[in-house]
């Protein structure tokens, strides 16, 4: 049995240690927020947060996750109000969406760390989130919006 | 007699003087020149003064470490510029992840977001290790385009070798880092010697006192 924090929330699992995170959060609790991909650790499309760093969830065995705090995109944010999440709606960025979770897991590390986001730091922090529908503009269009959104603060 | 005696020797002392002064000269110049035409190097720490200095041997030994340092399994995390390298090919890590201030990674692309603690099963999965990392960007070890006489010198030297002195070179050969090289998950090759081949040249080339082998 191992013990998860998962968007603030605790889970009990009886679980083979190895087992991927990924196959955890989608098949054993119902977070299917956070998608499969390439089970390589080579799409980016199965992205979460482990205590605030972005881990490929397909290729991270949920020992590694037991007793740390892990975020998935439904927990990205109370009411999808993070400022990427502002940003992705008013730019319309996804297309079929299905690697967009990853990509919202990955740029929210970028602004956390870089409130002032470049076009390179952009393709350096998000090169590793492929999306088959090609919409990197409108990604990265987003992610320099979401950057001015959480310079404001919050709106009241 | 005394007097002649001290005659004598006055008379004859300027010969001897000449004659021991010019060969201690022409030994001097021996021995510099042939540092000099060695192009040997002379590594920078006391204890080096107390190895058992044998250039020939140490050269070979280098030679023998050098193949193993430019194996795919130590050179791609050694890269020239600041994206590691990946596979037997030695190609440019997939999705170009950047080296980073202190060579862990930038944003969501740190190495750890794919490289785990240990191996996964299966090809092409990221191999594993708990400190994943290319050195740091203010000293950046590079082995990619190095010759041995580079490298060496390179290695041997503190201001590029990660501050580390000839002792701890040594214990260099036992980091778990390095010795990952020798299992580095399924589908890529190991290095040309093996790990205890290996130190033990490595040790060698370092006892030996450490020489380069030419340019």
């Amino acid at each position: 049995m191992l013990t998860l924090n998962i968007n603030k929330k605790t889970y009990n699992v009886d679980v083979d240690p190895d087992t991927p995170l990924l196959w955890v959060l989608r098949d054993t609790l119902g977070l299917v927020g956070t998608k499969y991909g390439c089970d390589i650790a080579q799409c980016g499309a199965c992205t979460v947060h482990l205590n605030g760093e972005t881990v490929r969830s397909c290729v991270t065995k949920v020992s590694r996750a037991a007793g740390q705090k892990v975020v998935t995109i439904e927990g990205l944010s109370a009411n999808n109000d993070h400022p990427l999440q502002k940003a992705w709606i008013e730019l319309d960025v996804p297309q079929c969406g299905y690697c967009q979770s990853g990509q919202l897991m990955s740029a929210a590390v970028l602004l956390r760390e870089n409130s002032h986001p470049t076009d390179q730091d952009i393709d350096d922090a998000m090169d590793g989130n492929i999306c088959r529908c090609g919409t990197y503009l409108r990604i990265r269009k987003a992610i320099h919006l979401a950057a001015e959104i959480q310079r404001k603060g919050p709106q009241k | 007699m005394t007097q002649h005696s001290e005659k004598r020797s006055v008379r004859y002392f300027p010969v001897k003087m000449i004659t021991v002064g010019s060969l201690i000269l022409l030994l001097v110049a021996m021995m510099s020149s042939a540092f000099k035409t060695r192009n040997d190097f002379t590594a920078n720490d006391e204890k080096y003064h107390h190895f058992n200095k044998d250039s020939i041997a140490s050269v070979k030994a280098f030679m023998e470490v050098y193949k193993v340092l430019m194996s795919p399994r130590c050179m791609n995390c050694h890269p020239s510029g600041d994206v590691p390298l990946q596979g037997d090919n030695s190609q440019l890590h997939i999705s170009s992840p950047k080296r980073g201030k202190d060579g862990k990674g930038l944003y969501a692309m740190k190495c750890s977001n794919c490289h785990q603690p240990t191996n996964i099963a299966g090809l092409n999965t990221p191999p594993g290790h708990p400190n994943w990392h290319l050195p740091p960007a203010n000293m950046k070890m590079v082995f990619q385009g190095r010759t041995p006489n580079q490298l060496a010198r390179q290695l041997v030297n503190p201001k590029t070798n990660g501050n580390k002195t000839l002792a701890r070179l040594i214990a260099h050969a036992d980091d778990g880092l390095v010795k990952a090289g020798w299992d580095p998950g399924e589908g890529r090759t190991v290095p040309p010697l093996t790990h205890a081949e290996f130190k033990k040249a490595w040790i060698t080339w370092i006892n030996t006192g450490a020489y380069a082998p030419r340019p």
